[in-house]
């Protein structure tokens, strides 16, 4: 198996928390993994984006070409599209619909809207929103990983074990609201 | 063997102290930092009682870790490119003194300046310096090089550059690591001192010695396991041949997972020119592609004149910025006339994004101090503010625009004393707190012996924040410093920058900039980001 992940977002929405747990499920799987990450300058409310590649076989770049990603993970639905020339034909994009404004210059969100549905495979929601209603607040990250399960392949059972895994030493409530957070994104639509 | 999954950085600081390691010396910079986080936070560094504290700038940390290796112990510098102009004194020489105990020097490139003012080459460094350079290609090379890197360095009674670029150094991936550490080497007393006492005739005699010894690193690296050609070169000429050093090759192999090209991969510097020579008689073409600046590239032109050599300088590649796998992929088409690189954009660039530059974060203090200085410059003809290294320097974004120049660590306050010699006024200097230490000591005490007509505002934070909020060197201690640097007391103000305060920042600015002499004022207020992280650890205790 090879799946090409782009995570991307605002510095400071949580972006390396989903490669976290995506990079644990992977060691556990005994996949390769490449993630090249962003720190520094642009951590602070700049567009930040994380290549994360597993596969079967030995990974040579840690960047994905263009045209190359296998699914788009997003905080926030313009970031999304910041990244449109590296998906595959049929990759998918897993985005956040609720906007992250701190430019001035932020397109109407209905044309946001517009040219994410034009393209074939995206699942677009509300995170924080679910977030709320469903009392798990600080995991809406997590719920957007439950979305893009299906489109990383690595089975749900092992995403749930990299949670416990990588949220255990905070305590069991937070690794249930995780665990919670998995299942809203699977079963959000 | 245990499998880790290490950013490149990770990898480096285990493989460091793996090697023995007594210890790491440094000052914050994107994209080393992580370095010598890694072995504050490390238990075996803490159980060894590894030195990792942070250092004042480059210059004391590469000094301090040549002391280290003087006593026979194996010392790691860290550093961003730009921090090796900052020790740059220090580390040409250490070649000259040699080394007792190991001492890598480790930098981290950034090209494309990610994070940074410029994207300089540091190998070009390790060549004029005449010290032996590595570049490793992936994490499992970096941690492994590591070892070797100390040992080499013993071996040749020389320091060696480790060059990583920000790919290398944020960048993940699963590392296999050694169960058993090395141990740390024992102090002695072997350093000669006429090697280490740089008086003319010592340093003549080792000079002598050093350039001597370059045939013996450049052989070393014709035969270290790190540089290789693979797939041997066939029978009759190949149609093209690919240099490609550090994360470059990864580059080439993702363009070519099976290539029937010959690739001479580089890790290890002086360049090889036997290696390089080999390739290039059994092909009609040779492609070059490395992170950086055309460092190998120059060097071959120099030696091959005549050979048919595509890179970074002829266009294949682009002649700035970082490499990827797509124009790498190009330069391989263009060089082979084919497209044997295929994957391609499907979807076309979005028209509607805008782009999103960093800015300050909501709830900062500086961004209370450029509130403040914006509101009294007004009232001011042709005001010149000069800005610094750090957080503060996205004051020269809007809605801020406050800043005029940004150069280097430590810029502000000895160009704006430049400016106040022109005939500048107002000049203002806008500095934060470790910069200040950093490299803006010095620069203030010119300003004081001349008392020149300046204002320093030292924004303390009271961290480094830019990196991720690291101790500050200078904390507590700026208006002691201010004083004994001879800072008049009626010159120098302390202010907490809030809307609240706004009144008396103001004042303390326009009477500053009426004084025709040296004030500092010091607007502080601990960095919101750091303050919610203890407020967070606080919770956690509690």
């Amino acid at each position: 198996m090879k799946t090409d992940i782009i995570l991307c977002g605002v510095g400071g929405q949580g972006i390396l928390s989903i490669a976290t747990i995506i990079g644990k499920a992977a060691m556990n799987e005994n996949l390769y993994i490449k993630q090249a990450e962003v720190h520094g300058m642009s951590q602070r409310g700049g567009d930040v984006q994380s290549n994360l590649r597993i596969s079967s076989d030995p990974i040579a770049s840690d960047l994905i070409p263009m045209g190359g990603a296998d699914v788009i993970i997003s905080m926030e639905p313009m970031e999304a599209l910041r990244y449109l020339p590296y998906l595959k034909k049929d990759g998918w994009i897993i985005t956040s619909s609720a906007p992250f404004i701190n430019i001035q210059k932020y397109p109407d969100l209905q044309d946001i809207e517009k040219e994410l549905s034009s393209i074939k495979n995206v699942t677009s929601i509300d995170i924080e929103k679910l977030a709320k209603d469903n009392g798990v607040p600080r995991s809406a990250n997590v719920i957007l990983l439950g979305a893009a399960q299906h489109a990383l392949g690595i089975e749900y059972e092992i995403i749930e074990d990299a949670i416990r895994q990588v949220f255990g030493h905070k305590g069991d409530a937070i690794v249930e609201a995780n665990i919670k957070a998995l299942s809203l994104g699977k079963n959000a639509k | 063997m245990e499998k880790q999954l290490l950013l490149g950085d990770e990898a480096i600081a285990l493989g460091a102290l793996h090697a023995g390691l007594s210890g790491v010396y440094a000052y914050p910079g994107t994209p080393s930092t992580e370095i010598t986080e890694f072995i504050q936070a490390n238990t075996l560094a803490k159980e060894r009682g590894v030195h990792s504290r942070w250092c004042t700038n480059e210059k004391t940390a590469m000094e301090a870790a040549l002391g280290m290796s003087f006593m026979g112990k194996r010392a790691l510098v860290c550093m961003k490119h730009v921090g090796l102009n900052v020790c740059a004194d220090p580390f040409v020489n250490s070649a000259m003194t040699g080394v007792n105990g190991g001492l890598v020097v480790l930098v981290a490139d950034d090209p494309s300046m990610h994070s940074s003012q410029d994207e300089q080459d540091s190998r070009f460094y390790g060549k004029f310096a005449m010290i032996p350079t590595f570049e490793p290609s992936s994490q499992q090379e970096a941690y492994d090089m590591m070892e070797e890197a100390f040992d080499y360095s013993e071996k040749q009674c020389l320091p060696v550059l480790m060059r990583v670029t920000t790919r290398m150094a944020h960048s993940r991936a699963v590392v296999n690591v050694k169960d058993e550490p090395r141990k740390e080497n024992e102090k002695n007393y072997n350093a000669v001192s006429s090697n280490w006492v740089l008086l003319p005739a010592n340093a003549r005699r080792r000079n002598d010695i050093v350039t001597a010894q370059q045939a013996q690193l450049e052989e070393d690296a014709a035969h270290s396991k790190y540089n290789s050609l693979s797939p041997a070169l066939a029978e009759g000429k190949a149609k093209l041949g690919i240099i490609a050093s550090g994360i470059a090759y990864n580059y080439v192999s993702e363009c070519l997972p099976d290539s029937k090209f010959p690739i001479l991969k580089i890790s290890q510097y002086p360049l090889p020119k036997q290696l390089v020579r080999k390739l290039l008689e059994g092909c009609d073409k040779v492609l070059i592609a490395e992170e950086g600046q055309p460092f190998i590239e120059e060097q071959v032109r120099g030696v091959f004149e005549s050979h048919n050599i595509g890179g970074r300088l002829t266009g294949e590649l682009p002649r700035t910025g970082e490499l990827t796998p797509d124009c790498v992929g190009r330069a391989i088409n263009m060089a082979t006339n084919s497209t044997l690189f295929t994957l391609q954009s499907s979807h076309e660039e979005s028209k509607i994004v805008a782009s999103r530059p960093p800015q300050l974060c909501q709830g900062c203090g500086h961004r209370d101090v450029y509130t403040a200085l914006n509101e009294v410059l007004k009232e001011y003809d042709n005001p010149r503010v000069f800005g610094d290294i750090g957080c503060y320097t996205l004051g020269f974004l809007p809605p801020y625009k406050a800043i005029h120049s940004c150069v280097d660590m430590g810029a502000s306050i000895t160009m704006a004393k430049g400016a106040a010699d022109a005939g500048q006024w107002p000049a203002v200097a806008i500095i934060g707190d470790s910069t200040f230490t950093h490299s803006g000591m010095t620069g203030l005490l010119d300003a004081v012996n001349e008392n020149a007509d300046i204002t320093v505002i030292i924004s303390d934070n009271l961290t480094t924040a830019m990196t991720g909020g690291q101790d500050s060197a200078g904390t507590n201690k700026f208006e002691a410093i201010c004083r004994g640097l001879g800072v008049p007391e009626e010159h120098l103000h302390v202010v907490v920058p809030l809307p609240k305060n706004m009144e008396e920042i103001t004042q303390t600015i326009r009477n500053e900039i009426n004084y025709h002499g040296v004030s500092v004022i010091i607007p502080r207020r601990e960095c919101i980001q750091t303050f919610r992280r203890h407020a967070k650890e606080k919770k956690a205790q509690s």
